[in-house]
């Protein structure tokens, strides 16, 4: 395990449990656009040294992570949750200690999945990154985590994106594979995603006074 | 160990601590925009405070007067067990770390058993959230210890430090940058530094440590100050084996040695000038977050199928 993508992989490890650990809004976002940042420089540490993909592809698909995940989504998801004058807090449902926890077991579950799993091997042959497996599922985990044991709207559009970006780490094993047009798709449907997202939090906030979806699961006639 | 290494190691062990609590202390007054008390003022409290006499309260029994000494000694053997300018340590051997944790334990359990001897309900409290730190802060410290020592598949840390890849080791080994991360967390909670506990408070309801020795005066005082300087030393000695190639034995480890502590000493400065401190519910989460990181390292380390 050694080697710039390792680096990234167990980075991008210790953004995940940082998201679920901590209490402040403004931080879960900011480790979001960290996070964005290394998922970028993930795919040139993957594939440029051994010079075996389509340096154009890489490149691009690297930018547009980039500009997507990095810089456009956690400014509109800081401002949406501005306008929609959430609190500062994150509001749990289970403590964060609880969370902490929780976090270090997926993480554990997902390195034991990673090597339980027999997965066709990676495209060009080989695996390029001993982490690369084990960080998408537990990003996924992670994620899915955030979606659940959270009140507020803002921190599960933080959960759904680290979703996406446990699959994006996963398709890093497909670069040479899947024509570069495809994940651009998919980077722009995730950038709708979120816009549709920040107007649906509006529109609760408006609403409701608040984007606390308890009080969308206790809704009735 | 041949005869001068261990003289060098005392020597090290033995002088230094106070100069890089006061490098420390310094950094954090020049973030102040103050000028700061000088290098050396640690070692003339020392003096001073030596030269006092002794005063313990009325009722207080042995156990009062064993804190500071079994604090200061407990920390010293651990000294004794941590690589410093060589690749040995003097009293090295197979399951060091152990007894390294175990001794930082004996230390802590001493320094409250004081605060709980006076009988005061407020040093009470002190040693009370002392306890809970120290359990929250325990994991991280043995899981730390862990990924230092699973490479090399023994719980002695000389054989841990021979085992490192040569050069800088953590950039061949990213799992070295989280221990240290996590180590330097065990630090400051070891510490009672910023942002876990205030060393410079004296505001009744927010001490932790400081609380726990109002009591001591004069030799005792200088005892409990000195143990905390050398607690500091030895754990960032492990802090600086862990991150920079300190070339073994001789004046040149020294000299590395003495570089990495000033560097840590710095670091902690600049934490403590730049960090408030955390709202006392918010420590264990703190903790819990660090021991949770190095978790994951170990189980990465496992998952890589070569513990």
């Amino acid at each position: 395990m050694t080697g710039a993508p390792d680096v990234l992989l167990l980075l991008v490890l210790v953004t995940d449990l940082f998201i679920v650990a901590s209490g402040r809004l403004k931080a879960c976002v900011r480790a979001t656009a960290a996070q964005g940042v290394l998922l970028a420089a993930l795919p040139l540490a993957l594939w440029v040294p051994r010079g075996d993909a389509n340096l154009a592809h890489v490149v691009v698909i690297g930018v547009g992570a980039l500009v997507v995940k990095a810089i456009v989504i956690p400014s509109r998801l800081l401002r949406s949750a501005r306008e929609a004058g959430a609190r500062r807090e994150v509001a749990p449902y289970v403590s964060l200690h609880v969370s902490v926890l929780m976090g270090a077991l997926l993480v554990m579950l997902s390195l034991w999945l990673a090597r339980a799993l027999a997965l066709a091997p990676a495209a060009g042959g080989g695996e390029r990154a001993a982490l690369l497996v084990p960080a998408s599922f537990a990003t996924v985990l992670l994620g899915f985590l955030m979606l659940v044991a959270r009140r507020y709207a803002v921190t599960q559009v933080v959960g759904y994106l680290m979703l996406d970006n446990g699959v994006f780490i996963f398709g890093q094993r497909l670069v040479g594979a899947v024509p570069v047009l495809v994940e651009l798709g998919i980077l722009l449907d995730l950038l709708a995603a979120v816009f549709v997202m920040g107007i649906a939090m509006h529109h609760i906030g408006r609403e409701f006074d608040h984007i606390d979806t308890r009080a969308l699961s206790t809704l009735r006639d | 160990m041949s005869a001068p290494a261990v003289a060098l190691h005392l020597v090290l062990l033995l002088l230094a601590p106070p100069l890089v609590l006061g490098i420390a202390v310094k950094v954090k007054a020049w973030l102040a925009g103050r000028r700061g008390a000088p290098l050396l003022q640690p070692y003339h409290d020392l003096r001073k405070l030596l030269g006092k006499g002794t005063v313990r309260g009325e009722g207080t029994t042995w156990v009062f007067a064993a804190g500071p000494l079994v604090g200061l000694a407990a920390v010293l053997v651990a000294g004794l067990l941590v690589p410093l300018a060589g690749g040995a340590a003097p009293l090295g051997f197979a399951g060091d770390v152990i007894a390294f944790a175990a001794l930082l334990s004996l230390g802590r359990f001493f320094t409250m058993a004081a605060a709980l001897d006076t009988g005061s309900s407020f040093e009470g409290m002190g040693a009370s959230r002392e306890a809970a730190f120290g359990a929250f802060t325990e994991p991280g410290l043995f899981l730390v210890l862990a990924l230092i020592c699973l490479p090399a598949r023994s719980a002695g840390l000389a054989q841990a430090w021979a085992a490192r890849p040569a050069g800088v080791a953590w950039l061949a080994h990213p799992l070295y940058l989280l221990a240290a991360v996590v180590l330097f967390v065990v630090l400051l909670a070891e510490n009672a530094r910023i942002p876990i506990d205030d060393p410079a408070t004296h505001l009744e309801l927010t001490m932790v440590h400081e609380v726990m020795v109002l009591d001591h005066g004069g030799p005792d005082l200088a005892f409990v100050l000195y143990g905390e300087a050398v607690k500091l030393f030895v754990i960032a000695a492990l802090l600086v084996h862990l991150l920079l190639p300190v070339p073994p034995g001789g004046w040149a480890g020294a000299v590395a040695l003495l570089a990495g502590e000033a560097a840590v000493a710095g670091l902690v400065g600049v934490v403590e000038g730049s960090v408030a401190r955390l709202r006392l519910p918010r420590v264990p989460g703190f903790l819990i977050g660090a021991a949770a990181l190095a978790a994951v390292g170990v189980a990465v380390l496992f998952a890589r199928g070569r513990p």
